[in-house]
């Protein structure tokens, strides 16, 4: 049952996916922009000569709406942010431009991101002592790396959000993840901020006593990692686990609501250079938003019934799919 | 949940204040975003001219457009487009009110580190939201 559910999600997503890129084939190339518009004209906007659509207007957030629906729903079941499915997918196979896309997608991040924060803060999962110094190193990489991403050419963008998201897929399909990780000695770094906790873990029905290891090297990593989410508009979710987890040896419960949290506070300093930039349209952002959202509740709900295993992989094909397709679209092999 | 499983002081006042900004400015998202697609209030870039501009690069689309940059679309706040930044500009500034509530609690418990922490962060967001940093040109 939960296989034919998840079957049935994928076709509806390829239809709408399918259908978003039959309606961008009716764009007809217009001639290159010749010129810009007096930067100090006034308010009301000319239209310059720029890429034509014969579809209406309304047809594109539709679209975002029901694509984002089901890539919320998805991503719960598969275990990702909305984010690392959301800017491939739409980037791909949508008409807009990818600074305005990248925009949407760390907003999406954002929004998921603050919606569970609160509860995973007053459960006590998510950690405000191993958040607060990540997020200030994530956050600050992240300003660069929305920067680096803007000035960019798309297509340079395009080539290496495409070699990123098939990165994001290596890793999704063989890294482990341990629920409790052995940390013999936290190190002195972690000892003098007093990274440390205790949360109840219900599946055993114990209270567990966590603290970190490799902190500096975790520190370092999520420079990296900040720039990426800052880049590609991505949020970071999908890197953050493993170094929290696997690296620094936070509990798997901890790891994921503390990333969760952290996407939060990352993603808000790369979503204002966007948001200055002016790479932010509301009439992308809100369908996305809203779709992603509502898909999510409903994958919290279906979540009880299905099996994560087979959908993990359905997740990992589209990712490959939408990889492959940034990649190629940055290369020009296919436009 | 037992004593020592609680989640601390500064972290439930995170919560609490992330929980009601959170709501907040989704809501008005929402409202706003209706408002902007009734057509009540006019749109700075007309609704049915989107689809020419979004194809654009972000820098293009600000020059053929005008469009603001930085906290320019305050001033433009009468149009229904950018009517929207207002729960964006929420969304995206909650986290520094969050810190600044925080902060308090933290320099009361002399947590000097997290205090220094916490001040260096609200200094970067407040960086990245103040407009002042660039992007090149294409």
């Amino acid at each position: 049952m939960a296989h034919r559910h998840s079957f049935l999600f994928i076709v509806v997503l390829l239809a709408a996916v399918l259908f978003a890129g039959l309606a961008s084939a009716a764009t007809e190339a217009a001639p290159a922009m010749q010129g810009h518009v007096d930067p100090h004209a006034a308010a009301a906007p000319a239209a310059p000569e720029a890429p034509r659509s014969s579809a209406p207007w309304w047809i594109w957030p539709l679209a975002l709406f029901i694509v984002t629906f089901i890539l919320g729903i998805l991503a719960v079941l598969g275990g990702v942010g909305g984010g690392v499915l959301f800017v491939p997918i739409v980037g791909g196979f949508f008409p807009f431009n990818i600074d305005f896309v990248r925009g949407a997608g760390l907003l999406v991040a954002l929004a998921g991101a603050l919606a569970a924060g609160p509860g995973l803060l007053k459960r006590n999962l998510a950690s405000i002592r191993l958040a607060l110094p990540v997020a200030l190193i994530a956050s600050s990489a992240a300003i660069v790396g929305a920067m680096i991403g803007l000035a960019l050419k798309p297509n340079v963008v395009n080539t290496l959000l495409g070699a990123t998201i098939l990165f994001i897929v290596i890793i999704m399909a063989t890294a482990k993840k341990s629920d409790f990780p052995h940390v013999e000695q936290p190190d002195r770094l972690s000892q003098a901020l007093g990274i440390m906790g205790i949360y109840r873990e219900e599946s055993i029905g114990k209270d567990v006593e966590w603290n970190v290891h490799k902190t500096p090297m975790g520190l370092a990593l999520f420079v990296v990692i900040g720039i990426m989410a800052g880049m590609f508009g991505l949020g970071a979710g999908w890197a953050n686990v493993p170094v929290l987890n696997l690296l620094m040896g936070a509990p798997l419960k901890i790891s994921v609501a503390t990333s969760k949290f952290l996407l939060s506070i990352t993603d808000t300093s790369a979503a204002w250079v966007y948001l200055n930039q002016g790479a932010v349209l509301p009439m992308i952002v809100v369908p996305s938003l809203v779709g992603i959202m509502l898909g999510s509740m409903i994958g919290v709900k279906i979540l009880a019934k299905a099996k994560p295993k087979a959908i993990k992989w359905m997740v990992i094909g589209l990712l490959l799919f939408a990889g492959l397709r940034s990649l190629l679209k940055g290369l020009e092999i296919w436009k | 949940m037992s004593e020592k499983t609680k989640a601390s002081e500064e972290q439930i006042a995170y919560a609490n204040v992330l929980n009601i900004g959170m709501w907040f400015g989704l809501a008005l998202l929402i409202i706003t975003f209706f408002i902007y697609l009734s057509g009540v209030l006019p749109s700075y870039v007309p609704i049915d001219d989107l689809p020419k501009y979004w194809t654009m690069r972000v820098h293009d689309f600000n020059v053929a457009l005008n469009a603001p940059t930085g906290w320019g679309w305050a001033s433009l706040v009468g149009k229904g487009d950018y009517l929207n930044f207002v729960g964006i500009a929420i969304l995206s500034g909650l986290t520094i009110l969050c810190y600044l509530v925080i902060l308090p609690i933290l320099a009361r418990k002399k947590d000097r580190a997290y205090v220094v922490i916490a001040i260096a962060e609200v200094l970067v967001l407040s960086l990245a939201a103040s407009g002042l940093l660039k992007v090149g040109g294409h």
